[in-house]
């Protein structure tokens, strides 16, 4: 069995504030294996930026990775002095954040930014540099790479924007593409082709990606397996397939729920009702327990661990007996 | 481009009208330029001839019309107590008011941005609250009294640096320069450091302002998440972004250098078009009063125009007027 590339235990981020220490991510652990596509969604809030951001080692202060590790390639990289971290973003892992139209420096060239990042990771010179940056453009579907690259941010459309992102995640050939919401922001006309772009460049580098969405149609038809977050906790991990087709957890029955253009053999879930609690505000035992439909009370009082309870499939609820306590 | 440059120049001539309008009502209302002009024991009739001759009996349009023409060509009459052209009068105080001014906005501007910068990279620092400490103590002094304090300390108990003039000047013909003396330079360095600490507070205080909001956009966290050194994030991607208001305000703020050079030239008797000013306000020389008003006018004018070009230089987005 191939070691994971990317191997998260325990992580858990805390901000303190005046009210107290607010937990954003609380003990989540998962495996992303090489080249493999994990899907991340969960409402707005549930935590799943700070988990990515976690990841990069770019959580802003006051906020802080309180507890556990992150391990990249068996190698422990939570916990790295600064200039070593620097030199695995960009280089082994790649980002790409949602909102295009502010990603990019508005008063650096296109050629400028792909160059002075593909030169802070790889030895090149200047005209290499700028070969494989002309390359990379062709790559993510910029048409007349050549000339375009000497061109401003402002000069782009959104979606031709997001290419160059993606341009720039992958500069430097890593090995782990984190995506946060890498279409939310866009025209839903272009969401459909940045996504193929993003998965075939990734696939042909056998580059993985952490695919961050609110958006479980993207994931269907994305992602090798899926994480779903809640209120800073992971509650249900699988392969796609198995969770769309037979969500274990209750929250993911429901986030299932509001998919459009399902198999017919999904019985189709009402809308969660309520909403995610704050993180001032989460409720004792199972976070869910107040919006549950097939609530217990024994959720109310005991927090569920995200437990296996078949091959390759993790919950964290009350309703299988193999789960355990948190 | 082209129709913005107009459009500038367009304003700005409109400006210059405006300003020129206020400087005809001094000149021509402010005490009776015959009086000043001619002794008490000239007679009536004789007052009235001159009156004639010099247009004063003219309607008030054609006279400004006339006083506009004269400024065109760079004409303000002659000095009432120095009886010599105004125009050649400013321009031979000119240099030692440019000197100084740009002498301090250069100091203003370098030490400005590396505080600035400095305080904004390590905000909780010991250095950087000092810094800002004092910084608004500068802002609250008034000039004057930093520019005693300081003859006090440097020239008058530890004797390191003159306190009045400029010092040995060199003539170029065109430019009478105090920068290649040693004097000269010596000269300089106590006021032009008081004329700068007003606005190099201002432009430490902008900078690091600035550069806190850019720390905090997106294309930084993602040159971050690219792994760019911190070198090339602070002074490369974030100083980019951050220089944009602070040439346009250094560059307007040059303008007020000019103007709020009359204190520290008094303070220091420096022989710039500032302590030209205060003297014939108090003498009442009023040709040199209202040239000395259009000549800062067409300074802020100038210097507007100046920066509202750097603009283009420096942000592609206005350059491709396209921007949002
Ligand atoms: N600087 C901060 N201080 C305190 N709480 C924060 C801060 N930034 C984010 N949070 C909280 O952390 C939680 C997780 O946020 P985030 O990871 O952005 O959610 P998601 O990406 O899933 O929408 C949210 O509840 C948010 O309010
Ligand atoms: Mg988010």
């Amino acid at each position: 069995m191939t070691e994971p590339l990317l191997s998260v235990r325990g992580l858990t981020v805390e901000f303190p504030t005046r009210h107290g220490i607010l937990t954003a991510v609380e003990d989540i652990s998962f495996d992303i294996m090489p080249g493999e596509v994990l899907g991340m969604v969960g409402e707005s809030g549930a935590g799943k930026s700070m988990t990515g951001n976690a990841i990069i080692g770019l959580i802003e202060a006051p906020g802080r990775i309180a507890r556990g590790e992150v391990w990249l390639n068996g190698q422990r990289i939570d916990s790295l002095p600064p200039e070593a971290m620097r030199a695995i973003r960009g280089r082994r892992i790649g980002m790409i954040f949602q909102d295009p139209l502010t990603s990019l420096n508005p008063l650096y060239r296109i050629s400028d930014q792909l160059i002075e990042t593909i030169r802070t990771h790889l030895p090149l010179s200047q005209d290499a540099a700028r070969k494989r940056a002309i390359g990379l453009l062709d790559d993510v579907g910029i048409p007349d790479a050549a000339r375009r690259i000497d061109d401003y941010p402002h000069q782009f459309s959104g979606g031709m924007r997001q290419r160059v992102v993606i341009a720039l995640a992958l500069c430097a050939e890593p090995d782990l593409v984190i995506a946060d919401e890498p279409t939310t922001a866009l025209d839903v006309s272009v969401q459909a082709q940045i996504i193929d772009v993003m998965k075939e460049l990734c696939a042909e580098r056998g580059a993985a990606i952490l695919l961050v969405t609110h958006d479980m149609g993207v994931i269907a038809e994305t992602a090798d397996r899926v994480a779903v977050m809640y209120a800073g906790r992971l509650a249900e991990v699988g392969p796609v397939r198995d969770v769309i087709l037979a969500a274990r957890h209750p929250y993911t029955a429901g986030l299932m729920g509001a998919i459009p253009r399902l198999g017919e053999n999904l019985v189709r879930l009402n809308q969660i009702p309520g909403a995610m609690p704050r993180l001032s505000a989460i409720p004792p035992g199972c976070p869910f327990n107040p919006r549950c439909p097939r609530v217990m009370d024994h959720c109310r009082s005991h927090r569920p661990a995200l437990s296996p309870i078949e091959p390759a499939r993790k919950v964290a609820c009350w309703l299988y007996p193999e789960v355990t306590e948190a | 481009m082209l129709a913005f440059i107009i459009r500038r120049l367009a304003q700005s001539a409109l400006v210059m009208l405006f300003v020129a309008l206020i400087a005809f009502v001094i000149f021509r209302y402010v005490g009776d330029p015959i009086s000043s002009m001619v002794g008490v024991e000239t007679r009536l009739e004789d007052r009235e001839i001159m009156r004639e001759r010099l247009g004063l009996n003219d309607p008030v349009i054609v006279q400004f019309a006339r006083f506009i023409g004269n400024a065109l060509q760079g004409e303000f009459g002659i000095s009432y107590r120095l009886q010599q052209p105004v125009t050649e009068l400013i321009l031979s105080r000119l240099p030692a008011t440019i000197e100084l001014a740009f002498a301090s906005a250069l100091i203003a501007l370098v030490v400005g941005v590396v505080l600035g910068v400095y305080t904004a990279l390590n905000p909780r620092g010991y250095f950087s609250s000092g810094i800002m400490a004092v910084s608004l103590i500068g802002v609250s002094l008034p000039t004057f009294l930093i520019g005693i304090g300081l003859i006090y300390l440097f020239a008058v108990e530890l004797g390191w640096l003159p306190s009045n003039g400029r010092g040995e000047v060199v003539d170029l013909g065109w430019w009478r320069t105090g920068l290649l003396t040693e004097s000269g330079l010596r000269s300089l360095i106590l006021p032009a450091i008081t004329l700068s600490l007003f606005q190099l507070t201002l432009i430490m205080r902008l900078v690091r302002a600035e550069m806190l909001e850019v720390m905090r956009t997106e294309y930084i966290r993602f040159a971050k998440a690219r792994g760019l050194t911190r070198r090339a994030i602070n002074f490369g991607h974030a100083l980019k972004n951050t220089m944009i208001p602070v040439i346009t305000i250094t560059g307007l703020q040059l303008g007020s250098v000019i103007a709020f050079a009359i204190v520290t030239e008094s303070v220091f008797q420096w022989p710039g078009v500032g302590s030209l000013f205060v003297t014939s306000v108090r003498d009442v020389d009023v040709p040199v009063m209202a040239a000395y008003l259009m000549f800062i006018a067409l300074i802020f004018v100038l210097i507007n125009l100046v920066v509202d070009l750097l603009y283009f230089v420096v942000d592609p987005r206005l350059r491709a007027g396209k921007g949002h």
